[in-house]
Order: C-alpha cells, then structure tokens, then sequence
C-alpha cells in the first residue's frame, strides 16, 4: 500500500460556525417576511372591522359626502368583474401552457412564445389598462365592466400560462409514456393524466393569478372605471369594484367615515381572496393521494 | 443449438435496425431479432448497451422526443411497423409496455385498470367491471386490491403498483408486452412475484423482457438476447446462452467478469 502524505484539514469551527449563521440569516429573513405580512393583516382587520356591519355589505355606494354608504355595489361588480376575467383568461392560458409544455418544447415558436409571455408578465398593469382603453374602451364608446375583465385576462394570462407549463414538465416523462403506450393520443394523455397528476400545481397558479388580479386598480381606471349605482349591465357603463373604491375613499376623499369605509372594503377584499383560496383547495382536495 | 425445434411463430422481427438519439449519435447498428410469439424473450447487457432503446422502437414511444430516429425494420405479424402509415395509435394498443418504475395514474385503481378500455373499447359498465377484475386477476393482484378498487393506485406498495401498471397494460388486450425493467424498483419479495406473473403471461402474450439481473433472465425467459455497446452480440436459447455461449464476449458478461 502507498501511504499518503497528511492532508490538512479544513477548520471544523469554522464550517460549523457558517452553518450557523447561515442558519439564523434564514430565519431572520423569514421572521421579516412573516412580520409584514402579519402587521399587513393585523393592520387591514383593526381598521376594517370597525366599519363592517350588515348595511354596509349590502347598501349601495353613495356618492362624497352622504353618508352611511355601503359597498355592495363594488363588491358584485369585482365579483363580475374577476370572474369575467377569470373565465376569458385562465382557459386560453391553461391550454397555451398546455402546448409549450407538451408540443412546443424545444421549438422556435416555443421559445419565442414563452419568451413574450415572461416580458408580458412583467409589464405595469397600467399599460395593459391604457392599452384596453385604446383598443376596447374608445371604440366601443365607454367604459365597462367587460373592459375590466378584459384587462384583468390580460395580466392573468401569461402568469397561468406559464405556472401551467412550469407544473406541466415537473409531471416525470415516465407518466407521459405510460400513457401513451397505452394508445392514448398526445392531447388525451395531457388533459387526462399529465394535467390530472400536475393538478395541484395548476390551481396554485390560477389562484396566485386570481388573487393577484383581484387587487389591481389601475387597469380597472381605464376601463371599469367607478360608479355609485349597482351595476346593472356587464357589458355597458361604468362599473364599481373594490379596488377602486378603496382608492377612491383612500386618497381622494376629504370624509373620514370614507377612510374607514376603504379600510373596511380592503378587509372585505383580503377576506374574499383568502375564502376563495380555501374553498378551493377543499373542493379540489386530493382525494387520491392518501396513503 | 438445442436440438428440438421451437414451433411457435415468429411474432416480431428486426431487420437491420439502426438508432439515432440526434443525427451525430447513433445507439444501435444494424439490430436483427426474430422474437417468437409465446415465449419470453430478455434482453440483457451492461449499462447503456442499447437494451431499452432497441424495446422503445417497437411500439414507437421513442418518437415522443424529437430528433430520435430509428431506421430498418421492425415487422410485426409480418407488418412494418415504422412505415409512417402505421397507426401508432392502434400499433400501441397491440404492443404494451410496462416501464422501471410504476406509473400509476393519479386515479383509483379500478379507473386506472379501465383507462385502457374506455380509450380503446365501447362497453358497458358492467362489461368494464367485469374486465377490470379479469385484468387484476391476470396480474395477480385482485385478491390484494378488491377492497380497495376506489382507493388511488398510488396508495398501493411498490410492487402493487407494478403489478397494476401490468394489469392495465393487459386491459387494452395487447398482443406483445415490452418490459423494461419492471422489477428494479421493487423489493425482492415482490419481484419474485412479478416473476412468476411473468411466466404466467407467457400463455397468452409474446414478452420481451429488457434486465439487467441475470439470474431473472435464466429463471424467466426462454429466449435471450446479449447487447453490447448498440449491437447484438448473441441472440439464442436461453439455457445456451447461458451455459455454452457461442461468442467469448457473451461469455464474459455471463461470468460477471464485465458489466
């Protein structure tokens, strides 16, 4: 046997002390985190809660200066308003994510459309509502409650789309090929058994999508725009929402019961995202995969 | 050779089968195999030899990636199979494939036993009821799952799903069953009884076997087939092989001295 000449060796208290403070980096990162996020909640409850009350979930808005105006209005018409967007948005962008994981991997045309979709993701939400604007509000003579969805789609598409594909290629390619050597075509074995087992994934992403359209203010200004009446035609007029409401109340008005009434809608709002985030998630529950 | 003649017919024959991953690499050269239908054929080498790729042209599943290219032959019944006119669709249905690791579908396990039938048959639900438990107990594994036919069939152990990625594989009444592997992920018990449910398929389906342990090919199969670096070296019965092999290097992969 040869011998080896002694190594030196690296300082143990040295490994171990990095060990540490990476370790107390991460939870003193984290703690932060966790923080804003609650002063966030805490603040939104203690404020909002003061001012809801039955009237005002189910009174109409009215306009600066009356008083004990509710937000019923807003609330039906984020709710239209989101769901429209929802139902124009996410199905395009599931089936678009569909593809560039399925067919347009390693292709041009994949490539360039994923390509496109990260850029778009990143563009300020007030473009895509100028942009609305110009192409949907002008010419079709107004502001409207469609026009809202429309913009909301926009922003909602890309992140859909691409969570999708991102979910779609962690399902391993073993799966793939078991069914479609079964004699499944390309497009059954996605939807029924790739998009089945990448389900959780696709949920989280349309819910993020979801929630975060949910709270964007700027596109609805260009396009839902605000009205103090109930909103009576999807199609047609301004449309009030929360968002800009809470805008509205926040920093325009000179009222103080306002303030609070925007404190209290953004309650109204947090607690809308976070119900249908838990609702979901127990009616899309996996069944299947106890063990 | 064994002197007795095998009567049974040629199911599956390869013709100068050669094997592109991209146009610069080549996997297999000039592959010729004449696979008999009701026998157990394996396939065995070292590591990277071109096994499983050789088993992935037969029911086309390789053109699932692009720039993979097989060329020759692959006659089954008597028929090209990588002639473009051949419906890969229903070439599928008559070639099933069992892979290394279990693939249950993220459903229960009658559903997972039934998406073969519901693709490919027009029957009552009755008539699938009845087939699923005729499948489960051709892969042996009613007896253990018939309580449990609504749970998912990624509830069950490894070497039960195994057996349900068989079961299924036989729900869509193939012809040939391509195995790749299917015992590497499972624990010994269990692959004893992939084993023998194996040897029970023989009956009713012509199967190739690609492994790498050598004692499961001279226990299961009838026929073998030794690859090296994308070529077969030998391709013989299964005792001659393994016993008294014509070529030294078949010899020495046998032995264990390479591998």
């Amino acid at each position: 046997m040869t011998s080896i000449a002694p190594v030196k060796r690296r300082g143990l208290f040295r490994r171990k002390l990095l060990d540490r403070v990476v370790r107390a980096l991460s939870v003193l990162a984290l703690t932060v985190a966790v923080a804003a996020m609650v002063w966030i909640l805490y603040t939104v409850i203690r404020r909002g809660v003061a001012v809801i009350s039955w009237d005002f979930l189910t009174e109409c808005s009215k306009p600066y200066g009356a008083m004990n105006s509710g937000i019923a209005n807003a609330l039906l018409g984020t709710l239209a308003i989101t769901f429209g967007a929802a139902l124009l948005g996410i199905p395009p962008a599931i089936l678009g994510g569909i593809w560039l994981a399925e067919f347009g991997k390693g292709t041009k045309l994949g490539d360039t459309i994923r390509f496109s979709a990260n850029v778009m993701m990143g563009m300020p939400s007030v473009v895509v509502g100028l942009f609305v604007y110009a192409v949907l509000v002008v010419p079709c003579g107004g502001f409207s409650g469609f026009a809202g969805s429309v913009a909301l789609a926009i922003l909602m598409f890309p992140v859909v789309m691409r969570t999708t594909e991102d979910m779609l290629l962690m399902v391993p390619d073993a799966l793939r090929e078991s069914a479609l050597a079964l004699g499944a075509s390309r497009a059954r074995a996605s939807l029924q058994i790739i998009c089945r087992s990448a389900r959780s994934g696709l949920i989280t992403g349309i819910l993020l999508a979801v929630a975060r359209v949910s709270g964007e203010t700027a596109p609805l200004l260009f396009t839902a725009l605000w009205s103090d009446s109930w909103p009576k035609n999807y199609f047609e007029g301004p449309t009030a929402n929360l968002p800009v409401l809470i805008t509205e109340y926040s920093t325009n008005s000179p009222f103080d019961e306002q303030h609070a009434a925007g404190w209290g809608a953004a309650l109204v709002v947090t607690a809308m995202v976070l119900l249908l985030n838990i609702a979901t998630r127990i009616i899309f529950k996996e069944k299947h995969h106890e063990r | 050779m064994n002197a007795e003649a095998d009567h049974s017919p040629v199911k599956i024959s390869v013709r100068n089968l050669n094997f592109f991953y991209t146009k610069a690499v080549q996997s297999l050269f000039d592959n010729n195999l004449d696979i008999r239908a009701n026998r157990i054929t394996a396939v065995i080498g070292p590591s990277g030899c071109g096994k499983s790729t050789h088993l992935r042209v037969y029911n086309r599943i390789f053109e699932l990636y692009r720039g993979q290219r097989a060329d020759g032959q692959v006659l089954i019944d008597g028929r090209n199979i990588l002639d473009p006119a051949v419906d890969v669709l229903e070439l599928r249905r008559k070639v099933g494939m069992i892979f290394q690791k279990p693939t249950p579908f993220p459903m229960s396990v009658f559903d997972n036993v039934a998406y073969p039938m519901r693709l490919h048959f027009k029957l009552s639900r009755s008539e699938i009821a009845d087939r699923v438990e005729a499948a489960l107990k051709g892969a042996s594994l009613w007896d253990e799952v018939k309580d449990k036919l609504k749970k998912s069939g990624l509830a069950l152990s490894g070497g039960q799903q195994q057996r349900l990625c068989i079961a299924r594989a036989i729900a869509a009444e193939p012809e040939i069953l391509l195995m790749d592997e299917p015992t590497s992920a499972v624990d010994p018990v269990a692959t004893l009884k992939i084993e023998d449910l194996v040897l029970e398929l023989r009956e009713k389906f012509t199967v190739v076997i690609v492994t790498h342990n050598m004692q499961q090919a001279s226990r299961i199969s009838d026929y073998t087939a030794f690859f090296y670096k994308g070529r077969i070296v030998e391709y013989d019965r299964t005792e001659k092989i393994f016993t008294n092999p014509s070529e030294k290097k078949t010899e020495e992969y046998i032995t264990g001295r390479f591998g």
